[in-house]
């Protein structure tokens, strides 16, 4: 047996952890369940009002004896120590998987759903079949490389974060299960079964951004995700289903075999079946990542604890729609239509998102809404066709937007639950290496040269121009974009770690560096923020072929769709260098302007806020979306639907059931009737009668003893008489 | 001296009969209807008696014996009955048992 025919291993390690937690974990748990409510406040926004804790420790419910009990320290061991397994599993995986020639490995471990009969659109009939397979190709290397790696980290900063935590194996329990699905959904070898990591990672957030279940915002903000997402997943199975009529299988190897094979054709000239299989698609990536319109869901999902913000919300579970996309290379390169509405979206999402985290005051949302802008460089990248790029950036996102979330959730742990930027301020050299390493999460995500956001987006912002699908304005729309994201990455790092501090004075003496256990992820994802774009230089470099590692390790995955688009821009090393010369300079004058607003200036922002205040109430509410939705959805459809839902229920379904039971007592009553007329009646008129005819006998009856006698003794003296008449 | 002939048997018979059937008819006390059905039976047995010796046939005489065995016993019968009542009724009149009628 290879060691390549254990890779269904992978995903089973985080699985036995999160049953063990799930199963067991209440049961070790030494704690009363009537202290978890307790942990509800632990992380909750301190508004102007609500800021009243002891600040002895940042999570002032702690209990001493919970910290260092033995099913912590077995819960602490446990988890983090199965998503490690997967890692080194995967590591092994991916090892053996290069050196394979055709760099592609499937197992199928069993049938799951066998012998569906369905009619194909053309006719035919076909089986709907989906395996528990499991497929390795460069795509899914990358994935689950990620997943366990950076998974791994988060889990041990999970371990010191959530210490003073109650539920720990909850949250342990849940986190371990998302790893599970999320390999599931990287590893799986067709749709269906993709489908089924997907649903599970959806189900895992909802769990975990409602993990303090007790403040109804958590609870909210779960729901909402779970419901926003529904919306995408409809699209997902409808694709799915249009795909299985139209091609007859929803396996990866042959769906691509199916449609590069020659028989379709790509859709140039109208919007045909292929475009609107490939938009289903598109729909449910839109809502499992965060795009436009269905975006609303991630700002609030960051009521969550923070690693699972770094974790679900950044990392892995939002960058499953580009990996689904990706996935489906094939299928979008026929489908120039619906590839200019995957670009225009991504576009237009990077932009939106990015202008309202500039006025954001929530650390945590700055990043939310960050992370919803860069997913739209990677729906831009898929958008051009140039794949692999897209990959790449999902790639180095990972690191640095888990990066940039731990150090929040660090600033928060240090600040004891402040997530306010308004109260913080010149924690540079309270908080050393946070600081140190969040600096090095927003220059990479600003597009530094040599940090890792570097050359993944400039790469992003070349094939917008270059890609034969590409445009200027994608290109415009994405360099203003980057100019933002510096911009609004250096206010956060302005009003959080330099200047003249604004913390709250009962919370600036318990200001301290958070513990190893968070540290040393956070330096780890550092390393990576610097060098993980180095897979992947700019052609125009002109570097050894190490350094485009990336998109040659990912050409089997995109086979002809991609490297075509990608290859079609000509090469022109010149306008190249223009480009990212332009890119890096707006990043500067991003980075300058913040730092002059935010640290020299800082009466500009309120001067600017006061004379475009209608600019700036845009976008502080969001461009009221939420408000949108909930007038058009909740309140519209949901409340005006509900009232006419409400009132056919009313009238129409209980009408009917009104209605039958009135007849029923109606037909009763007659029946009734009938019985006690007619049926009585009739069994009452025979007894009348007889009653009546027996009545002259009945007056003989007088209970005389001596009147029967007399009878006796006439009708002898009337039968005497009678014979003797006779004689 | 007249003889006495069956004639004059049948005679008293019929008196028996008459006097014990009006008694029953007419009398409330049921003692006293008790009795005169023991006269209604004398009359029988009587009538039984002597036509047996008419006819020297002594089958009326065996049956006359069945008849005072079968009134003795109905006497009793009847007294217990009447004991009976009387705890219940307090009463010994015909007339005022009449429970038994529709």
């Amino acid at each position: 047996m290879k060691f390549l025919d254990l890779i269904w291993l992978i995903p089973l390690f985080p699985l036995g952890g999160a049953l063990c937690m799930l199963l067991f974990g209440r049961r070790l748990d030494p704690q009363p369940a009537s202290e978890v409510a307790v942990a509800a406040g632990v992380e909750h926004t301190h508004d102007e009002h609500g800021h009243h804790h002891d600040h002895d420790h940042p999570h002032s419910h702690s209990h001493d004896h919970h910290h260092g009990s033995p099913l912590k320290v077995l819960v602490s061991l446990l988890c983090p120590g199965m998503v490690l397994i997967s890692f080194l599993l995967s590591v092994g995986a991916v090892w053996r998987l290069a050196q394979r020639a055709d760099r592609v490995y499937e197992v199928k471990k069993f049938t799951w759903l066998a012998g569906l009969p369905f009619h194909m659109m053309d006719g035919r009939l076909a089986t709907f079949s989906a395996d528990w397979g499991f497929l390795l190709d460069p795509l899914s290397a990358v994935m689950i490389l990620v997943v366990t790696g950076i998974g791994f980290l988060i889990h041990v900063y999970s371990t010191g974060y959530m210490a003073h935590d109650n539920g720990y194996y909850r949250f342990f329990g849940y986190l371990n299960l998302f790893i599970f699905f999320m390999l599931m959904l990287v590893l799986a070898n067709n749709y269906t079964l993709l489908f089924v990591g997907w649903e599970g990672v959806g189900l895992c957030s909802y769990l975990l951004i409602g993990f303090y279940f007790q403040k109804k915002s958590a609870g909210d903000a779960g729901k909402k995700a779970f419901i926003v997402n529904r919306v995408g997943d409809a699209g997902f199975i409808l694709g799915m289903l249009l795909m299985f009529s139209v091609l007859g299988t929803v396996r990866f190897l042959d769906v691509n075999a199916a449609l590069r094979g020659g028989h379709f054709h790509a859709e140039t000239a109208g919007f045909g079946v292929l475009s609107a299989m490939a938009l289903l698609f598109f729909i449910g990536a839109t809502g499992k990542s965060a795009q436009f319109p269905l975006y609303v869901w991630l700002p609030d999902a960051m009521e969550g604890p923070t690693p699972v913000s770094a974790l679900i919300h950044a990392a892995t579970m939002v960058t499953a729609g580009v990996y689904m996309v990706a996935r489906s290379a094939a299928l979008f390169q026929l489908t120039p239509q619906t590839l200019n509405i995957v670009a225009g979206i991504g576009a237009f999402t990077a932009i939106f998102a990015a202008t309202i985290g500039l006025v954001q005051n929530d650390i945590k949302r700055v990043l939310a809404y960050s992370t919803v802008s860069q997913l739209g460089y990677m729906f831009l990248a898929l958008g051009v066709g140039a794949y692999w790029v897209a990959v790449f950036h999902l790639f180095t996102h990972a690191f640095f937007k888990a990066l940039l979330f731990l150090c929040s959730g660090s600033v928060i742990h240090a600040m004891g639950g402040e997530q306010d930027m308004r109260h913080m301020g010149g924690l540079k050299d309270k908080i050393p290496i946070t600081h140190w390493s969040m600096w090095i999460g927003s220059v990479a995500i600003a597009g530094i040269p040599g940090f890792a956001g570097f050359f993944s987006k400039d790469e992003i912002l070349w094939q917008a121009y270059s890609s034969p699908a590409g445009s200027k304005a994608l290109w415009i729309v994405g360099l203003v974009t980057a100019g933002l994201t510096a911009f609004y990455m250096w206010r956060l790092m302005n009003m959080t770690f330099y200047g003249k501090s604004r913390v709250r004075p009962e919370v600036a003496a318990h200001i301290h560096e958070s513990p190893p256990a968070m540290t040393i992820p956070l330096m780890l994802l550092a390393v990576g923020g610097v060098f993980a774009g180095w897979l992947g230089v700019p052609g125009a470099w002109g570097l050894n072929e190490r350094f485009h590692g990336f998109e040659h390790w990912l050409e089997p995955a995109f086979a002809s769709a991609a490297t075509e688009a990608a290859k079609g821009g000509a090469h022109d090393a010149s306008t190249e260098w223009i480009l990212m010369g332009i890119s890096v300079a707006v990043a500067i004058i991003g980075i300058v302007a913040a730092r002059y607003f935010y640290h020299h200036k800082t009466t500009v922002p309120d001067t600017l806020e006061k004379s475009l205040k209608p600019l700036h109430g845009l976008l502080y509410n969001k461009y009221y979306v939420d408000q949108i939705y909930d007038f058009l959805f909740v309140n519209g459809l949901g409340k005006g639907g509900g009232e006419v839902l409400g009132a056919f229920d009313r009238n129409v379904v209980d009408g009917a059931v009104n209605g039958a039971g009135w007849l029923t007592r109606f037909s009763s009553r007659v029946s009734m009737w009938w019985d006690t007329w007619i049926v009585d009646g009739a069994v009452r008129l025979g007894s009348f009668t007889v009653k009546l005819l027996s009545y002259p006998v009945c007056i003989l009856q007088t209970g005389r003893v001596q009147a029967y006698a007399l009878f006796v003794v006439v009708g002898v003296l009337v039968f005497f008489g009678y014979y003797l008449a006779g004689k | 001296m007249y003889p006495i002939t069956t004639e004059h048997y049948i005679a008293l018979s019929a008196a028996l009969l008459l006097i014990g059937t009006v008694g029953v008819l007419t009398r409330r006390n049921i003692v006293v209807i008790l009795m005169s059905i023991e006269l209604i039976l004398n009359a029988v047995n009587i009538n039984l008696v002597a036509f047996s010796q008419t006819w020297h046939n002594l089958g009326g005489q065996v049956f006359a014996i069945f008849v005072i065995t079968d009134a003795v016993a109905e006497a009793a019968v009847g007294l217990g009955i009447l004991i009976a009542l009387f705890r219940n009724k307090e009463t010994v009149l015909a007339d005022e048992v009449d429970l038994l009628k529709w």
